[in-house]
């Protein structure tokens, strides 16, 4: 085999590269698309593309639970939250208003930023993992319940509080 | 493990071609006559009046919020359900805390009839 | 030895090189992936060919018995009807949404494949997370009926589209919270490590009828309503309700692209069947099937293919339920009791007494959720009986109906 001028890449980035262009494509629909409906699509598939990368960093239970929490319920609350507006449903929105040069400039700022600090930080070189796929779930669990159970249950009572919340913002008044 | 997940995106990729092989040959196979009325809006034989868009409960988007809730709960009871043989019996509590938080969350939606379909 | 390893082993002996092992890897899964994805057509083909059966028996017909021998060859010959079918597309539709909907709802039932354990070394990929895995590819459903709903342009379509969300959502936090049972007596996940925990030994000899419906009988019960409702089988087919939204979110839909929900459909309801094979009914687990490894799979088809009968025999015997009803039923029955259940369970466990006892209480426990749903249920069927005996009853006799006290065989 003659000698490439770079070395070849391993299987896990090509699987990345595909999963990373997934998400940016799904996110520029999201924000380009003039049917909002579409824009929802665009979402899920940029929820996808995030659950991919999380299953690449072998964190399986954080993109198991990306789909189930971001497809399963956000985004169809989201497209739920479109349907019931009559003039957003159908026919075509403009993606941009008055200040979209103003946020695009911004958020290119940021971008430029985010990538400073990426580039620039030390990353720890990867080594040997602290544990390992099911190890991983079983340590989550007692985390939850042992160091961080004053977090855990604070976190029941915020659900408990957006429960409260979701019957005073949905709830028909008769 | 990762090599696990190789398989899970195979199979998906197959599970991707095969509906669309389907659906291409039945595109080619089958007769094309268009006209106007068939590929009309079905409406058992009526015409339809206005768009689409009909007047939705609110309720549905409710049902959504709830769901929500309960799924990130779930979602948070599963890692301590893997971890449960090496739990103490303290932290068992602090785990049935967060479940009974979330059906007092239920009842007061009973209460407040959010659960009524009326 | 797992399926793959032999299978790479295999492309090894004959001479694959080693440097290449991600495709030696990628080969192997491809043809395991294959022959799992194109079974499961053929499964389907059966599979509706034995809803037919069944259905029919229940209504005292024969059911299809021309093509092939006892009509097997039925469903081939509407399949083949299906594909010379015109290939119509509303000029209203949005397409990207409509062409995309028939293509997530099968991906998003064909992907189950890859964890449901046939036999000790037969599974695609034994992943950790199995279990959220599975209750994970449901949102795919639920996002192809979104999209078939509102790509159709149709109202009848986007009716059901909503009603499918409200259905599949309210139904699956009772679903997951069922499943969270066997993860909690086996501490994983994965359904492998789900179905070797079904074991049963006496002495040395692996008797393989541990299952967990002796000891869950209430998660078991809650996990197979809940699941009737996640495969929009009939007494929850309110989504398709023929009589009112006509066909639901699929009315626009013709040929193929029909034939794809259709599709996605019955494997829906087998695959949630196979697994409550793997969590309740003891997977390939069964007698001596630890001594004879061909047994597991068989064993395991012939559950589930129970399973997928009985849910049949429910179809065709139960009216189908309001809406109302069916949400209030979700969320006010099986939400609580699921969640009392799996409280109840979490104390019981760590209670420290001897073991039996520990498992005595759970059953017991249990036993109290199957008396109480049974019960819920009861009262209804007869409250809407008295109903509908009233309503189709002569004018002059309402009002002097009694509740009913007996089956009068009707």
């Amino acid at each position: 085999m003659p000698e490439l001028p770079f070395p070849l890449p391993t299987v896990q980035q090509v699987i990345f590269s595909m999963i990373a262009v997934l998400t940016v494509l799904g996110a520029l629909v999201v924000v380009l698309a003039p049917n909002l409906f579409h824009s929802a699509l665009g979402l899920v598939a940029a929820f996808f593309g995030a659950a991919g990368v999380y299953i690449i960093a072998e964190a399986e239970f954080i993109g198991v639970s990306q789909v189930l929490i971001y497809v399963g319920a956000i985004s169809t609350l989201i497209t739920f939250a479109i349907m019931l507006t009559r003039g957003m449903m159908f026919g075509a929105t403009s993606p941009r208003n008055r200040q979209w040069g103003t946020a695009a400039i911004i958020t290119s700022l940021t971008f430029l930023v985010l990538v400073g600090i990426v580039s620039s930080v030390p990353w720890p070189a990867v080594g040997e993992p602290i544990s390992q796929g099911h190890e991983i779930i079983a340590g989550l669990g007692r985390a939850f319940v042992n160091e961080y159970v004053v977090p855990f249950l604070l976190l029941a009572m915020l659900l408990l509080v957006a429960l409260a919340g979701a019957i005073v913002l949905a709830r028909d008044y008769k | 493990m990762l090599s696990q997940w190789g398989f899970v995106l195979i199979l998906s990729a197959i599970a991707v071609v095969i509906p669309v092989a389907a659906i291409v040959l039945g595109h080619f196979l089958g007769p094309r006559r268009p006209d106007p009325i068939k590929t009309d809006v079905y409406e058992s034989g009526v015409e339809t009046i206005g768009d689409t868009w009909v007047q939705f409960r609110a309720q549905y988007y409710l049902i959504g919020l709830i769901f929500l809730i309960f799924d990130v709960e779930v979602i948070f009871l599963f890692p301590i359900a893997v971890a449960y043989a090496d739990l103490s019996f303290f932290s068992v509590i602090a785990a049935v805390t967060f479940v009974i938080i979330l059906l007092l969350g239920l009842f007061l939606e009973w209460r407040k009839g959010a659960l009524e379909w009326t | 030895m797992n399926w793959s390893d032999a299978l790479i082993q295999l492309q090894y002996d004959l001479g694959a090189p080693q440097e290449l092992s991600w495709l030696v890897e990628g080969v192997t899964y491809f043809i395991g992936a294959f022959i799992l994805a194109n079974a499961a057509l053929i499964l389907a083909l059966l599979l509706i060919w034995i809803t037919r059966k069944v259905i029919s028996r229940i209504q005292d017909r024969i059911g299809p018995n021309r093509i092939g021998p006892y009509g097997l060859f039925q469903t081939v010959a509407d399949a083949l009807k299906l594909l010379s079918k015109e290939d119509i597309t509303p000029a209203s539709a949005d397409k990207i949404s409509y062409l995309l909907a028939p293509v997530l709802s099968v991906v998003g039932v064909l992907m189950a494949l890859a964890v449901i354990p046939f036999g000790p070394a037969l599974i695609g990929a034994d992943l950790n997370v199995a279990v959220l895995y599975l209750v994970a590819l449901g949102s795919l459903g639920i996002m192809a009926a979104l999209m078939a709903g509102w790509g159709s342009n149709n109202k009848y379509a986007l009716l059901a589209g909503f009603r499918v969300v409200a259905q599949l959502l309210s139904y699956e936090i009772p679903m997951v919270l069922a499943m969270l049972a066997p993860v909690l007596l086996v501490g994983s996940m994965s359904m492998q490590r789900i179905s070797e925990a079904q074991s049963l030994y006496l002495g040395p000899i692996n008797l393989g009828i541990g299952w967990f419906i002796f000891l869950l009988p209430g998660a078991f019960l809650i996990y197979l309503i809940a699941a009737l409702a996640e495969a929009e089988q009939t007494p929850f087919d309110l989504l398709e309700a023929e009589s009112e939204l006509i066909a639901g979110f699929h009315i626009e839909y013709s040929g193929m692209k029909f034939a794809m929900f259709f599709l996605a459909q019955f494997l829906n309801s087998f695959f949630l069947g196979a697994i409550a094979v793997v969590l309740f009914l003891g997977g390939w687990q069964g007698p001596f099937a630890a001594q004879i490894p061909l047994l597991g799979p068989i064993y395991f088809l012939a559950k589930t293919f129970l399973v997928y009968i009985v849910i049949q025999w429910i179809k065709g015997t139960f009216p189908r339920v309001r809406i109302d009803q069916m949400m209030q039923f979700a969320w006010k029955v099986l939400v609580p009791l699921a969640l009392a259940l799996i409280t109840a369970q979490m104390i019981i466990m760590k209670l420290p007494l001897p073991i039996w006892i520990n498992y005595a209480l759970l059953l017991a426990a249990n036993i109290a959720v199957v008396v109480a749903v049974l019960n819920i249920l009861g009262s209804y069927f007869e409250r809407e009986q008295v109903r509908s005996k009233r309503a189709f009853a002569p004018r002059s006799l309402i009002g002097t109906m009694q509740p009913v006290q007996s089956s009068s065989g009707d």
